[in-house]
């Protein structure tokens, strides 16, 4: 080091260089240690491309789910109800189908019936200004009360049709490598990338999540904008959820309960911070991989199911863990 | 004074009280094109709440505003900011986790479609960058990242890019070194010439006299005097400042002070303070006078265990030695009480009762098996309640429902509760009506006279030497000689928290 006045001109590059390295690659080789561990232990099995196609299949409904829950947590928020969209979703979708109506339309009928429950979430925490954490607690027992009610508390059965090949293996679309659901995670988190990186919507988001009376103060409109990304938060669920019903092909009211956890944890160990301001994409995706390599891993190498769930709350504290050291020693 | 039309910024006779307390009463500022105009007061003298009139934050009860020879009565601070005026505050009003270039553009971005087109603005981000000339002041770089000085630019940066004509610069100073504030002194020099006005915020009388051109005085509320600042002395802007008449409404108890009992040596934190050494004797009480943002209150919190300790030491007299670095337990266990200035957030707990809140600390001593006796609790409390005389409905309200000063009775009785030898007090009398003060000065006086020591931080300077035996001045960050009070009077101690001691600043 020589001299001073260097010194503090270069100190806070320096740490903005090694934060945004920390940032980026710590969910990155957690993915590859992850990875080369099984990879050791399993080789045959783990590092074939069969295995890595089964787990990305078993990644799409988290995955979709957290990308719409990154934007709620980079606002400060958080969505409880996902688990239950879910279920609404799947029974919305095989009640319109028994019914006689066109997948499509069951299809978009299911999507947005996650986009009308994000809507509300969004209304009660943007219009009447409730904590996020009660809104989408409330909205969480009344969606999946309301997917038990419609569903007359059991399975829906429905008539079988191309949306089960979304997350099957169709030979029909053998052609497209992985399933179409696969595909709609991958175009999805590009598209949604960008949405958070490039536009006015995502760098609102951001805004009001890193602070809000700025953000105010700036004339965005803040309470608006709560709104919107409830509702984005719901139309990404909204496909989740007919992911979900094409895996199970039947609407399953009590199905995917406690999936908004490994949602927000695939967020969290992706980067983003609950206090808001702070996540991305990329690291959700990651983090939503993490989780789905985790078990699968564990799957084949025998660990059982007790230790997966210590494993993964493991990480989930320590990527947190690291994540405040990393703000108190760049501060 | 020229009250012309050429001023850009014209407000007069602006009033504002709350609820029966006038905290301005007919205040009249003008500020010309290109001019930085100094606004000095003491504190609580109204000149935050004048600039949140100007801000739109707060609405005056009367009074006119113009800017530009216009009428303005802007309806929220976001009005305000488009109507081309900007607060820079000392709480920066940034959102740390974007970049600069992003902060900038918040809220004005250009987008089609949706997506932001950066290079609309890239010219004049770069423009706005350049007219503040700072090394860390990069478009990419993120705001969390920069120092204190780098930030307070990006809010001026800010207020560029909406082309504001009218600045307010609240205490810009305070947090930022000498080469900053050079730094920023030559930023407010470029503004000037290019006929940005700026409304000067500072207790610091030889930084106004560096910047500003004219200067408009407030006290109590009202403007009580203006001028050049090249015309006049220092001095005399102390005298404006000071200049009011001394009530009678300290009572006095006799009190005789005794041994030393307690002692803090050479007391560093992270940035203020930066020296604080004093000792109190048993029946003394100790006045702290300073400028808000002096370190005071950050001196006791770290002696409480509260704020992180960098050098220093803490000695109590009963105790043998030098005390490792305690926490708030510790200290109540040794006798040292601790009154927060904040009393809402952090002397009280709003939304409990009464009684609670007198017992919260020494629970402890009332509880039997880990159970807490509710009745003993609200006993202990109703003798409190006529001890200080307290005007409550029943020991088991919420301390919300009182009163100002009847909350801080209730704080007040806690820390008699705890019964502690020495009490450091921190703007006890800070927004209580002026009854409840007199009888909090008496109890003062009392606990003095019971032997107790006790260290009272206040802004109030007439407080100070009304009940005060002794008085130490903060001047950033560093604590002057402790003398005796008939050895002080207000001007020279506005003057040695202004400048420091003689010699040393």
């Amino acid at each position: 080091m020589n001299g001073t006045a260097t010194r503090t001109i270069q100190a806070p590059a320096r740490g903005a260089g090694l934060k945004k390295i920390l940032t980026l690659s710590g969910p990155f080789l957690g993915l590859a240690f992850i990875i080369i561990l099984f990879g050791a232990l399993q080789p045959q099995k783990f590092l074939s491309a069969y295995n890595f196609m089964t787990v990305a299949n078993q990644t799409v409904i988290v995955a979709l789910a957290a990308m719409g829950m990154t934007f709620v947590i980079i606002s400060g928020g958080i969505d409880l109800s996902v688990g239950s969209v879910i279920a609404l979703n799947t029974v919305v979708t095989a009640l319109l189908i028994q019914h006689g109506m066109d997948p499509f339309v069951a299809l978009v009928a299911g999507v947005l019936s996650g986009v009308a429950v994000g809507s509300l979430s969004g209304l009660l925490v943007g219009g009447l200004g409730i904590v996020p954490f009660i809104a989408t607690l409330g909205m969480m027992g009344i969606s999946r009360g309301v997917a038990k009610w419609l569903a007359g508390e059991q399975k829906v059965d429905a008539p079988m049709t191309w949306l089960w090949e979304l997350m099957g293996n169709s030979e029909r679309l053998s052609w497209m490598l992985f399933p179409p659901g696969v595909w709609l995670m991958i175009m999805g988190a590009v598209v949604v990338a960008v949405l958070l990186k490039y536009s006015l919507f995502g760098r609102y988001t951001f805004a009001i999540g890193s602070n809000e009376s700025t953000a105010r103060l700036c004339g965005i409109p803040v309470e608006r904008m709560k709104f919107y990304i409830y509702a984005f938060g719901g139309l990404m669920t909204g496909l989740a959820g007919v992911m979900q019903f094409s895996r199970l092909t039947v609407g399953d009211p009590t199905v995917a309960q406690g999936k908004e956890l490994d949602v927000i944890a695939a967020v969290v160990i992706g980067g983003g911070s609950l206090s808001g301001g702070e996540g991305s994409i990329m690291g959700t995706v990651i983090g939503a991989f993490i989780m789905s390599f985790l078990r699968n891993g564990c799957n084949m190498t025998g660990i059982p199911n007790y230790v997966q769930e210590i494993i993964i709350g493991l990480i989930i504290v320590g990527a947190v863990a690291a994540d405040n050291f990393r703000q108190r020693k760049l501060k | 004074m020229d009250v012309g039309m050429t001023d850009l910024l014209v407000m007069r006779g602006i009033k504002k009280s709350f609820g029966g307390v006038h905290a301005l009463s007919g205040v009249n500022l003008e500020v010309a094109p290109g001019e930085v105009h100094a606004l000095i007061g003491e504190n609580g003298a109204g000149k935050s709440t004048l600039m949140k009139v100007l801000s739109g934050a707060l609405r005056a009860d009367s009074g006119e505003m113009f800017l530009n020879g216009e009428r303005y009565s802007p309806r929220d601070p976001l009005q305000a900011r488009r109507l081309g005026i900007s607060m820079v505050y000392q709480e920066l009003n940034l959102a740390l986790h974007l970049t600069v270039e992003e902060n900038l553009m918040l809220g004005i971005e250009d987008a089609r479609w949706g997506f932001i087109r950066r290079e609309t603005y890239l010219h004049r981000i770069r423009e706005a960058l350049k007219t503040l000339s700072h090394p860390d002041l990069r478009p990419g770089a993120k705001v969390m990242d920069l120092s204190p000085a780098a930030r307070q630019l990006v809010e001026i940066a800010r207020g560029l890019m909406t082309d504001t004509r009218v600045f307010v610069l609240d205490e810009p100073t305070s947090s930022l070194s000498r080469v900053d504030t050079e730094h920023l002194f030559s930023v407010i020099r470029t503004l000037r010439e290019k006929g940005v006005s700026m409304i000067y915020i500072s207790h610091f009388l030889e930084e106004v006299q560096q910047v500003a051109d004219r200067f408009t005085v407030l006290r109590d509320g009202e403007t009580v005097g203006k001028g050049a600042v090249q015309s006049t002395s220092a001095d005399r802007i102390i005298e404006l400042m000071v200049g009011r008449p001394l009530t009678d409404m300290f009572p006095r108890t006799p009190h005789e002070m005794g041994e030393d009992i307690f002692a803090v040596r050479g007391l560093a934190g992270d940035k203020h303070p930066r020296d604080v050494t004093f000792t109190v004797r048993s029946g003394e009480i100790l006045g702290i006078a300073g400028l808000v943002g002096a370190g005071r209150s950050e001196s006791f919190q770290i002696v409480y265990g509260l704020r992180e300790r960098v050098a220093g030491e803490v000695k109590i007299a009963r105790f043998s030695g030098v005390l490792p670095v305690l926490g708030p337990h510790e200290m109540i266990r040794r006798g040292v009480s601790f009154l927060s200035e904040d009393r809402k957030n952090e002397g009280l707990s709003l939304e409990r009762t009464i009684a609670q809140n007198m017992t919260f600390s020494i629970l402890g001593r009332h509880s039997r098996w880990g159970l807490v006796n509710d009745r003993t609790l609200n006993s202990l409390a109703d003798k409190w309640v006529k001890a200080l005389s307290i005007k409550v409905g029943a020991v088991t309200d919420k301390v919300s429902s009182l009163s100002g000063g009847n909350q801080q009775k209730v704080a007040i009785a806690r820390l008699l509760e705890e019964n502690a030898d020495i009490f450091l007090l921190d703007e006890p009398t800070r927004g209580i009506d002026v009854g409840s003060k007199v009888e909090i000065f008496r109890l003062i006086g009392e606990l003095a006279a019971q032997g107790k020591a006790v260290v009272i931080i206040s802004s109030y300077l007439p407080e100070l030497l009304g009940i005060c035996d002794t008085i130490a001045v903060m001047h950033r960050g560093v604590l002057g000689p402790k003398r005796l009070v008939t050895e002080w009077n207000e001007f020279s101690i506005m003057s040695e928290a202004i400048s420091g001691v003689e010699g040393t600043a």
